[in-house]
């Protein structure tokens, strides 16, 4: 527990002297203030900002689209995982297909999608489920691999349907490994969008940063960035300590 | 992944048709939403592949081309060094490890396109930022599938490389790196299709040079053949390089 409790403890210094020295940096002038600004700056120009409510707009527009993406692409890629799982013939066939997607460098085709669904929030949306859809239907297909044969003879036994077999044992049994596939999704949909929103949209967080650098406004941008980095890290450490939990106690039980 | 264990009759034919059927299936899917877009949103697979022979003809494409390589073989370059360097070190201090591997999945998780104009701002516009844009991309995956393979390094061989009192330079050449090559080869891959991203991501957004100013180019002036080709061709290379690392890594773990 101590040695622990020292490993955090020097994360956090880290971090911490890692701030401290950008602080030092652009107070002392070694850097020009039109390349970085100090972060204690970047906290108080996001504060106003968010005090204000201009960047309101925004944020929920980047979030929105990012909800519908996580949310079509767990649905989607947990359906197809399923259906994949239960055709081992298919599933032998896509194979190739799973092993190779992620080496294709999926944001060339989001000028495609542009084209083919206008310039709004669709394009976006397929965009951050092209990224996350195959995470998930990896994932499920991994957590229902890894159910402990004892259930599922144990399922059998009680003569289970095929429904409740689904919802009482196997279910539970691959829940940490799909919360792993919807960790992935919604890194990969904020990664997704708004690197969309950055090449070419008309509004969203992504768009913004873009925008108020194309107008050399340097503190908007780095506040911007500043809220992002600390709004998807957030996240991502929620779900992992969630995460972390439940295979824990799958591991215990 | 687990190959499934009921059918072991023959492997690589049937890997071969599979993928056959699965180029198959896919080239079907592109003609149907070819034939629901129309021709302004995407061109069909005929017409992409003519117009990419065409492309291939003329001394400008070749040109972006070098562009776009000569920017990722400096990022993959660089990215594979500081890697494969840093997850070797912090591999073998379990403290120095235990403490930066959470930040380093983290940096993996942030959309980094958000850091892109701090990278136009310190590099400038051209070769440097894109190289580094890919790096950013590159590096973290390399460095943790280092550090996790060195972290499940049989301990028999740390201690016997203690034993023999084998300096820390002498004992990551000659005992940790060529243990842990299989994972290392993992990371590439992964590192490999990343870099790319990144430096494509890069010339996209800000660049007058490449293939990826080619893709958005073809958008802007309403030439959608142009972009199919460019990203028909991206594609194939990138399934070609990563089909290449995937033989690589399998041959790799299969000696062992």
């Amino acid at each position: 527990m101590t040695r622990e409790r020292a490993i955090v403890l020097t994360r956090i210094g880290w971090i911490a002297g890692f701030v401290l020295l950008l602080e030092a940096v652009c107070r002392l002038h070694l850097v020009d203030p039109l390349t970085l600004i100090p972060p204690s700056e970047m906290i108080a120009t996001l504060w106003t900002m968010l005090a204000s409510g201009e960047i309101t707009g925004d944020i929920a527009r980047t979030f929105a689209t990012v909800a519908v993406a996580v949310v079509l692409a767990v649905a989607i890629g947990f359906s197809l995982g399923v259906a994949i799982h239960a055709l081992p013939r298919i599933r032998q066939g896509l194979d190739p297909l799973l092993a190779s997607y992620y080496a294709i460098p999926t944001f060339v085709f989001y000028p495609l999608f542009v084209a083919i669904f206008g310039l709004n929030s669709v394009p976006l949306i397929v965009l951050g489920m092209a990224f996350g859809v195959p995470a998930m239907i990896l994932a499920t297909l991994n957590g229902l691999d890894r159910v402990p044969r004892v259930l599922m003879r144990t399922a059998r036994a009680h003569r289970l349907g095929r429904l409740s077999t689904l919802a009482h044992v196997v279910m539970p049994s691959a829940l940490p490994y799909l919360l792993t596939g919807v960790k992935l999704a919604l890194a990969y949909a904020f990664i997704g969008i708004i690197a969309g929103e950055f090449i070419l949209a008309d509004a969203g967080l992504g768009h913004a940063i873009a925008y108020a650098y194309d107008g050399f406004e340097n503190r908007t941008m780095y506040s911007l960035m500043l809220f992002v980095l600390v709004v998807v890290t957030g996240l991502n450490m929620t779900l992992h300590a969630w995460e972390g939990r439940l295979m824990r106690r799958r591991i215990r039980s | 992944m687990s190959a499934p264990s009921s059918l072991p009759a023959a492997p690589s034919r049937s890997g071969l048709l599979d993928g056959a059927i699965t180029i198959v299936v896919l080239v079907g899917l592109w003609q149907a939403l070819h034939a629901y877009a129309g021709d302004a949103a995407i061109a069909s697979p005929l017409a992409a592949l003519r117009h990419l022979s065409g492309l291939a003809a003329t001394a400008g494409f070749w040109s972006h081309a070098r562009a776009t390589l000569t920017a990722f073989a400096a990022a993959l370059v660089i990215s594979a060094a500081l890697g494969i360097g840093l997850g070797l070190v912090l591999g073998l201090r379990r403290f120095a490890g235990e403490v930066a591997e959470p930040i380093l999945a983290g940096l993996y998780s942030i959309p980094k396109v958000t850091l892109y104009p701090v990278i136009l701002l310190i590099f400038g516009l051209g070769l440097g930022a894109k190289v580094a844009f890919g790096v950013i991309h590159g590096v973290i995956p390399i460095t943790l599938f280092t550090l996790t393979a060195v972290k499940g390094i049989n301990p028999v061989l740390v201690r016997t490389a203690r034993a023999m009192r084998l300096s820390q330079a002498e004992t990551i050449r000659t005992v940790l790196a060529p243990a842990v090559l299989p994972e290392i080869v993992t990371g590439l891959r992964v590192g490999f299709s990343l870099t790319l991203l990144g430096v494509l991501v890069g010339e996209m957004f800000a660049s007058q040079k490449g293939l990826g100013f080619l893709i958005v180019n073809g958008i802007s002036l309403h030439n959608v053949q142009q972009t199919t080709a460019v990203i028909l061709m991206l594609v194939i290379v990138a399934v070609a390089a990563n089909g290449a690392l995937l033989w690589l890594d399998r041959r790799l773990f299969h000696r062992t």
